[in-house]
């Protein structure tokens, strides 16, 4: 793999093809699981984490599986490894897995798992199509912080809410009340607002693509010699 | 008709082995973490303990004073479980065990509750749930302080007909568009002070069983 094709990835994942902004996949976890920074951010690690898994599974088999039962295999696939991600958190970051509880299993149904397994990696080289699949979770699980990010900010006035889940009790201190003594602002924590904040990303996206494509013809247009 | 039995054989036998493969990897994922995820539940659960057992309410070591309670339609379950016996001053003062609301929006919620030994109800907690999040999720500690209701509600000084959520003529606040989980857990929470109070002396007489590990 070239270092192009490397940076090609990543460019993809994070923003180019970003699977909440752009490819707009999964959007049921996003918009559900995005009230807070914490959660936002640990689920779409743990599905990058997943992601990399079933594109590094998928990838090496892509040619032993029969074309007509792919579908089959790929989701038992990526639903073995979604349960085993499950055990594992609910054995090791017990606090957070009763906090994201039914959306991990349900990292098995975010449809953007199975399209990059399918678009991807039963294409693609295993290290390539790990890659991918690491890098639209990344892509999403910034996304994710952002939005949470910004929920939580409005709706409860703090950041970092519910970190002593992940880190233990010490954690608990490094909740940032960024707006002190706020009564909190219902709409931003319940599905609207993350409807109404996703619907400002996606704008916000937009408006620095067309802004950078704009330039672009300034700059194109300004090196014509006018006649 | 020879060569597509001969494809569709080959195919199912590759869907059947990736099946193989996939529950092996589970099967394996969950003897390793099996122990971890008991202990972090049972962690989870002194805890819970803690929350709804006032410190001043006994002063015997409640942890070890377990019994074993055979299953009872009552408490909405198929097995056994533990219940913790709180005594003050050598009198028996609380009663913490744990029941199932069989019928929860989405499947079982399980909930332990504590019980002064008249039959008030010092507090109940939902271990597990599966409610929907956002909706039903509000009858757990950690979303809303709904399940705080129950505190110092007993079968003397409410009547059947209390056991209800307010929109059904009860006593029971709800939040409107979520009424099934609350439905179950009240219907639960009452069922279980039945069993209570049909057999608080026996339970308070048998022997400390020692907690099975298995």
């Amino acid at each position: 793999m070239t270092t192009q094709e490397f940076k090609d990835i990543f460019r993809n994942g994070l923003w180019k093809q970003n699977t909440g902004l752009v490819q707009l996949l999964g959007l049921c976890p996003i918009l559900a699981i995005s009230s807070s920074v914490v959660n936002a951010v640990s689920l779409g690690l743990a599905t990058a984490i997943v992601m990399a898994m079933t594109g590094a599974a998928i990838a090496p088999i892509r040619t032993f599986v029969p074309k007509e039962i792919r579908i089959a295999v790929f989701i038992l696939i990526i639903a073995a490894l979604v349960t085993v991600v499950q055990f594992m958190m609910n054995a090791y970051v017990h606090g957070l897995y009763v906090v994201l509880g039914i959306f991990i299993p349900l990292i098995t149904t975010n449809c953007i798992v199975l399209a990059r397994v399918e678009a991807f990696a039963s294409k693609q080289p295993t290290l390539e199509s790990a890659l991918d699949g690491f890098a639209m979770g990344l892509g999403l699980t910034a996304v994710l912080a952002v939005l949470g990010g910004i929920r939580e900010i409005f709706g409860r006035g703090t950041l970092l809410n519910g970190i002593d889940l992940v880190f233990g009790e010490v954690a608990k201190s490094w909740v940032i009340h960024v707006i002190p003594n706020y009564h909190g602002f219902l709409l931003a924590i319940l599905p609207p607002g993350a409807f109404i904040s996703l619907g400002l990303l996606i704008a916000t996206r937009n408006w620095i693509v067309l802004r950078g494509e704009n330039k672009a013809k300034e700059f194109s247009s300004a090196a014509v010699p006018a006649v | 008709m020879q060569p597509i039995f001969k494809a569709s054989m080959q195919t199912s036998l590759r869907l059947l082995m990736f099946t193989v493969v996939g529950t092996a990897a589970l099967a394996f994922t969950f003897n390793i973490t099996h122990d971890k995820i008991a202990a972090s539940e049972e962690a989870e659960k002194l805890n819970l303990i803690k929350q709804i057992v006032p410190q001043e309410k006994f002063d015997n070591q409640i942890m070890q004073d377990i019994l074993s309670i055979a299953a009872d339609p009552l408490l909405g379950n198929n097995n056994a479980t533990t219940a913790y016996r709180g005594r003050l001053q050598g009198q028996p003062s609380m009663l913490v065990m744990e029941a199932i609301a069989p019928d929860g929006y989405s499947g079982k919620i399980r909930f332990i509750m504590a019980l002064q030994y008249d039959g008030t109800i010092s507090g109940v907690r939902v271990v597990k749930h599966k409610e929907t999040p956002g909706l039903g999720d509000y009858i757990d500690a950690a979303k809303s302080d709904w399940i705080k209701g129950f505190n110092g509600i007993s079968l003397t000084n409410r009547s059947d007909k209390d056991w209800k959520v307010k929109k059904d003529g009860g006593q029971f606040d709800y939040m409107t568009g979520a009424t099934i989980s609350p439905r179950a857990m009240i219907k639960a929470v009452h069922k279980a002070s039945q069993y209570y109070a049909q057999h608080r002396d026996e339970l308070f007489a048998q022997q400390t069983v020692t907690p099975s590990k298995e």
